[in-house]
């Protein structure tokens, strides 16, 4: 059996079966749809707090009822003002007394209502209080300067911007683009983050294993019977082919487990319920899931899934390399490693925020070129792909990211294979560049 | 058990296992092995000694193809160092360890493997070799929950499960209890009578004695002796007898005649002077009527030798 195959191995099975990592893998998806119940519990049920509001409404605007909701009671009293104010001693029954006046002139765009509280209502209460009042106050306006309801309605116009590209043909009928760019948006987003996560995540496993081997002695006992590139290249894969496995058990245990929470809680039954979901008709939502989904059907999957692991394979490369060269050049101390990783992650953590931009602007010249530049490209590029780059800019962006993710393997190697045997003191990056060119 | 390397039955090839020529290694600025040459003659154990920094790891490093020389060539059984050669060697470094996390039988498997034997053929010796160190029982214990001694035989086992034609061995008796070093030293020599050739590398000097019959001797990366112990010691002689005698002090005459060293209340080290001779020493004694218990010429230990060479260089 190949010597590779068997670090490969070694490096999988040994990581796979250790219990931190079947904990993570599992409780990453329950945590996460834990999150959510906890955090949909959290909105539903803050406003247990009942308030009851006594309204005065001299205008008449709200014809003697307002609906309660979430916490908030409304009750008409015909008690004058000085009645409830004497009442409100330890045991009131109301929290607040809401006093509406006469509307006295119905084209002044001001109006003033006063609300008599001891306790302080949340800004909640008093926004929803607000909206009450103006849209009554509209309805009483309309009404008092005989205004047409629906002449009114006309006057709002909803307009829309269909964005077609000038390559498509004109009967064209799903090429709507500008969903097509909201799915991009967040597609791309979601691929840079996967993509920003497993260089660090993984990277940093890569590295740890190298540190792992250096100060446990091993790695010279290893390297009597394998070259050490062999090694380097086998932990990188081997590494990989474990975060390929923890991402893909999420992939589908992530899904899995919201659906069942949905199904469980009840909680996607009613999207009215969830926070600041906007106002929105059936219809309208019919449309938009029809909408989605033809988007998504029209991206180029098949470009789109083999370029991300295209991409996916060379940012780990490159950067799980640059790792496993820190780890091999670091002392007996894990604590020092500080000052020799920050050189690799600031690049990644540019192409982050490059790629949140890229996202805004997918043709800017900042975009194009970020994602030509190899450091950048892997996390910047998957981003942009969902808006149907030029193909010369893919295929250059691809060729830099595997050239140069094979320049940081070999220079990786060359200073791991000293780094490992340079035991006790932390060396500098300017030791690791010597060793770069220094003869075997 | 007689514990020397005069035991050796088979002389594994007429070429040397190891030929060392000129060979020299620089990293940077310090030049850690300097024009080194030398034979390992066939059925010797050969004791690479040498003070901490004089370059012993520096060259076994190049022996077992983790490193390549800067100039110079090494020789494997006649033919250069390759791709093939790990797998004929087993080497146990002074800096050696085993992974933790893994259980002892995988892991003996897994560098098994490494060095080229099928899975099969690795567990079948694995399980042979834990049997022979009373481990069978371990197999399926982590490294962790190991004793420190347990974990150096592992080692060892890692070492020699793949039947090595040249056993590299960096100290491998640091931190052994008696009862350990003992059993590793018997294994040791099992493994030499049997045709495999080692290399010892220790600056513990009386190890050496025991075991080396060849000795290269290693200072700021020059070879600076080499040869068989008993020619080396014979090369050191500074013609110097111990005597041991019955009854009263000695004749004040053999104190004017010769130079006395360590005195103790029955023996007695006496100094010759170039040119003069044991007979004669032996003829005034028994002139002075000495009740002779024993007498015999003092050879320099190794460790005098070492030390003395070491310092003559510094």
């Amino acid at each position: 059996m190949s010597n590779l195959w068997l670090v490969v191995r070694r490096e999988y099975v040994t990581r796979v079966r250790r219990r931190s990592f079947i904990l993570a893998t599992l409780l990453t998806p329950i945590g996460l749809a834990l999150f959510v119940v906890i955090a949909n519990a959290v909105f539903s049920y803050s406003n247990d707090d009942v308030q009851r509001i006594a309204v005065i409404d001299d205008a008449n605007l709200f014809k003697g009822s307002i609906p309660d909701e979430n916490g908030l009671y409304f009750k008409f009293v015909d008690q004058p003002l000085e009645d409830l104010r004497e009442d409100a001693g330890e045991d009131r029954d109301y929290a607040g007394i809401l006093v509406i006046p006469k509307v006295t002139n119905p084209r002044s765009r001001n109006y003033r209502v006063q609300l008599l509280s001891d306790e302080t209502l949340s800004i909640d209460a008093q926004s929803r209080i607000r909206n009450r009042v103006e849209d009554a106050l509209r309805e009483y306006k309309i009404e008092a300067l005989n205004i047409d309801q629906a002449t009114l309605a006309s006057l709002d116009t909803d307009v829309k911007i269909t964005v077609r590209s000038l390559t498509t043909t004109a009967d064209g009928e799903s090429d709507d683009r500008s969903m097509a760019s909201a799915i991009g948006a967040g597609i791309g987003s979601v691929m840079g983050f996967l993509m920003y996560i497993s260089v660090f995540v993984y990277g940093m496993m890569v590295m740890r294993s190298v540190m792992e081997e250096k100060t446990n002695r091993i790695v010279e006992v290893v390297i009597s019977s394998v070259r050490p590139f062999t090694l380097l290249l086998g932990k990188i894969i081997g590494v990989g082919a474990v975060g390929l496995t923890q991402v893909v058990a999420w992939m589908i245990m992530i899904p899995g487990m919201l659906f069942l929470v949905g199904i469980f809680f009840g909680l996607d039954a009613d999207p009215g319920q969830m926070p600041n979901s906007p106002d929105m008709n059936p219809e309208e939502m019919q449309s938009m899931v029809e909408k989605l989904t033809g988007g998504l059907a029209d991206l180029n999957w098949w470009i789109i899934l083999p370029c991300f692991i295209l991409y996916f394979l060379g940012g780990y490369f490159m950067y799980a390399a640059l790792f496993a060269a820190v780890g091999s050049a670091m002392g007996d101390d894990m604590g020092e490693s500080q000052s020799l990783t920050i050189p690799i992650t600031i690049p990644v953590i540019l192409a982050f925020y490059i790629m949140m931009a890229a996202i805004q602007n997918p043709n800017s010249s900042l975009a194009v070129w970020s994602s030509i530049f190899p450091l950048f490209a892997p996390i910047v590029m998957p981003a942009r792909l969902a808006f149907d780059p030029p193909l010369w800019q893919v295929l250059a962006s691809l060729v830099s990211v595997f050239l140069f993710a094979a320049a940081m393997v070999w220079m990786a190697s060359r200073i791991y294979r000293i780094g490992i045997l340079n035991y006790g003191k932390k060396s500098t990056l300017r030791d690791m560049g010597r060793w770069i060119t220094a003869k075997y | 058990m007689i514990l020397t390397a005069d035991t050796t039955a088979a002389a594994i090839s007429t070429a040397p296992v190891i030929e060392v020529r000129n060979v020299s290694k620089a990293y940077g600025e310090k030049i850690a092995v300097d024009d080194v040459t030398f034979a390992m003659p066939p059925d010797a154990i050969l004791g690479l000694l040498g003070p901490n920094g004089a370059g012993k790891t520096s060259l076994i490093r190049m022996i077992t193809t983790i490193t390549v020389p800067d100039s110079g060539e090494i020789l494997f059984q006649g033919t250069h160092l390759n791709g093939y050669h790990p797998t004929q060697i087993g080497y146990l470094p002074e800096e050696r360890g085993l992974y933790k996390q893994m259980y002892v039988g995988e892991q003996l498997l897994y560098l098994a493997q490494l060095k080229g034997l099928s899975a099969a053929e690795a567990e079948s010796r694995a399980r042979d070799w834990l049997g022979k160190f009373e481990l069978e029982g371990q197999w399926k214990k982590k490294v962790d929950e190991l004793s420190k001694g347990m974990q150096q035989q592992v080692q060892f086992i890692a070492t020699v499960i793949h039947d090595p034609k040249l056993l590299i061995l960096d100290e491998p008796f640091s931190g052994l209890d008696p009862v350990n070093a003992n059993r590793m030293r018997a294994e040791i020599l099992r493994l030499h009578a049997s045709g495999t050739a080692v290399i010892f590398s220790t600056h513990r000097m009386e190890q050496v004695e025991e075991l080396c019959e060849y000795i290269v001797l290693i200072d700021h990366g020059r070879n600076i002796l080499q040869g068989k112990v008993s020619d080396i010691r014979r090369q050191f002689v500074e013609n110097r007898y111990r005597l041991a005698y019955h009854g009263e002090a000695l004749p004040a005459a053999l104190g004017e005649r010769y130079e006395l060293l360590n005195p103790t209340v029955s023996t007695v080290d006496i100094q010759l002077k170039p040119g003069e001779d044991g007979n004669d020493l032996l003829r005034t004694l028994l002139a002075l009527d000495i009740r002779i218990q024993g007498f015999q010429e003092l050879l320099p230990s190794l460790n005098e030798i070492f030390i003395k060479r070491v310092s003559v260089v510094d």
